[in-house]
């Protein structure tokens, strides 16, 4: 059986680990070649580590054991013109482009003072303008290809105003907002724009939310926010990335503008 | 290679034709079996011809022929005991169920302050009372299994307005608000409840007379040709499309039953060619 995205050649940014290691795996497996990038470098303002050159190296590995092809750059998303050469070169190498995943992002936990320039700096520019970036280098591909896929990663963060969180919250709204732009200005071109929507998933990433106990403490009345409705805590990175491959593959051929939740129905309460 | 809902059993209103038809068709392809239920039969209210016996009859050779069980009724979904005892009978002779879609539906025009009561109470009892009734007469067969998706058809129109249908704009909306109590409801059980929001879909709902008149009232009628206006329909659309094909809404609602969709609940998913956004 041919796989569900046979032929195709995906985009994915952030696909050092995590999530986007996972999508790079989940759309090989259904028969896609993988264009893969990742800062692979620690930023002074988030707690957590970034991923590293051996994440990177590993995701080649996982992809190439499924038997695809898979082109990797060390790239960081807020730099647009590191990132176009990473495309084009991609693109040149594998033939063409119809899947792009703009994944790639960071989380730090703080109340609303605690919110540095720096913290708010980084976060709106890889979180938002790194979408953007993304976008802006990909869709000439797109358009060449004749039509094509752009799955956004925003959060409930770009749904919900969660406490603690502020930079995150403004960045994975405003994912929302250039992506019914794009959605509407890339639709003649039959390419389609949509997000989606993750709950809590088991990445690396939650380290970075180790601090939001204390602080929900300080508060109580805002724990509930981040309870899911299914009696789950947090959904699995595959969990995500099948939703990427339903957004990605032709059995959603005319769906675009949607913001897709995979939140075990946190959004709903 | 397993499909994607083997061993599954799914329970579908209106499954004659058009839509239900090809979700029966396209879960039995990923290995479900099938409770088919349908009116096959006219509603007054109703300005085109709807499904008939031959109709139903039609759906269950499909399955068949993908070498899959199912148990076809005739059933209204505005009478509850019909519905619940025809689902009953199923899960007696499939064994099980895990995935509803209450998909029956009608259509009829007239603006708001011109719409008689007939119209307004079928469309009501149908499109939004009906799916109330599968939802409702699924829930302990669901929970009997450990868990279940139910998806819910509503529209474009159950998100946007769209004039000269209120009653059905009414009723899709109400569909969204039953779904979203319903996920609540009963997430506690893993059951998960969604609901599909198509645009125009190439089916007998729209390709026909009636339907033509609401998009080329000023046109005679001779013109009214699907080419002329399907070119009024893709005004609806931001994809350069008019109408997308019943599996387009087949292949979500086969991924919002299937396992790969285990966390999505609560979700109102377009399949609209970017209507919703324009």
């Amino acid at each position: 059986m041919a796989g569900r995205v046979a032929g195709k050649v995906a985009f994915i940014t952030g696909a050092g680990r995590g999530q986007g290691r996972s999508h790079a795996i989940r759309l090989a497996e259904e028969g896609a070649d993988i264009i893969a990038v990742d800062i692979c470098r620690d930023y002074d303002t988030v707690g957590y580590g970034m991923s590293t050159e051996a994440d990177l190296a590993q995701t080649v590995k996982d992809v190439e054991a499924l038997d695809r092809r898979i082109i990797v750059a060390q790239a960081d998303v807020r730099d647009a013109a590191a990132l176009k050469t990473a495309v084009d070169d991609g693109v040149a190498q594998l033939g063409h482009l119809d899947i792009v995943c703009a994944n790639a992002g960071i989380c730090t936990v703080q109340s609303w003072d605690e919110v540095t320039p720096a913290v708010w700096q980084d976060t709106l520019d890889t979180n938002l303008t790194g979408v953007w970036n993304t976008m802006v280098a990909c869709a000439p591909h797109l358009i060449a290809a004749g039509g094509g896929s752009i799955i956004c990663t925003s959060s409930t963060a770009g749904i919900k105003g969660l406490p603690f969180l502020a930079p995150y919250v403004a960045a994975k709204h405003g994912v929302v907002g250039i992506a019914r732009t794009m959605a509407n200005e890339l639709a003649q071109h039959k390419i389609r724009v949509n997000t989606v929507h993750p709950t809590g998933v088991n990445t690396p990433m939650v380290e970075g939310l180790g601090g939001l106990n204390p602080l929900i403490e300080r508060d109580p009345n805002l724990g509930p926010i981040f309870v899911n409705t299914l009696p789950v805590e947090a959904v699995e990175a595959r969990d995500i990335s099948n939703a990427v491959l339903f957004l990605a593959s032709d059995e959603a051929r005319y769906v675009t503008g949607l913001e897709f939740t995979v939140d075990a129905g946190n959004t709903i309460r | 290679m397993a499909g994607r809902v083997a061993g599954k059993v799914a329970f579908i209103t209106g499954a004659a034709r058009g839509q239900g038809r090809s979700h029966a068709i396209r879960l039995a392809q990923e290995g479900a079996d099938i409770i088919a239920v349908d009116l096959t039969g006219q509603i007054g209210s109703v300005p085109y011809a709807m499904s008939t016996p031959d109709d139903l009859a039609d759906t269950v050779k499909e399955v068949e022929a993908l070498d899959r069980r199912i148990v076809a009724t005739q059933a209204d979904v505005r009478d509850y005991d019909a519905v619940k005892s025809a689902l009953d009978d199923g899960v007696a002779q499939l064994g099980r169920l895990d995935i509803v879609s209450a998909n029956a539906g009608i259509f009829s025009f007239g603006s708001l302050e011109e719409l008689d009561e007939t119209h307004w109470q079928d469309m009501i009892d149908v499109n939004l009372t009906g799916v109330w009734h599968a939802a409702k007469a699924a829930i302990p067969h669901l929970r009997a299994a450990g868990g279940g998706s139910i998806i819910l058809t509503s529209s474009t129109a159950g998100l946007m307005a769209i004039p000269n249908i209120g009653h059905y704009t009414a009723a899709k909306h109400g569909v969204v608000g039953l779904m979203r109590t319903l996920a609540l409801e009963l997430a506690p059980d893993m059951i998960r409840v969604n609901s599909v929001h198509p645009t125009s879909v190439n089916t007998d709902m729209i390709q026909n007379a009636a339907t033509y008149e609401l998009f080329g009232a000023d046109l005679p009628v001779e013109q009214r040709t699907k080419e002329v206006l399907g070119g009024r329909f893709q005004e609806l659309n931001a994809l350069p499309i008019p109408w997308v094909e019943p599996v387009d809404i087949s292949n979500a609602v086969l991924w919002l039953a299937s396992d790969e969709s285990r966390y999505v609940t609560g979700v109102t998913l377009p399949i609209d060619a970017g209507s919703l956004i324009k």
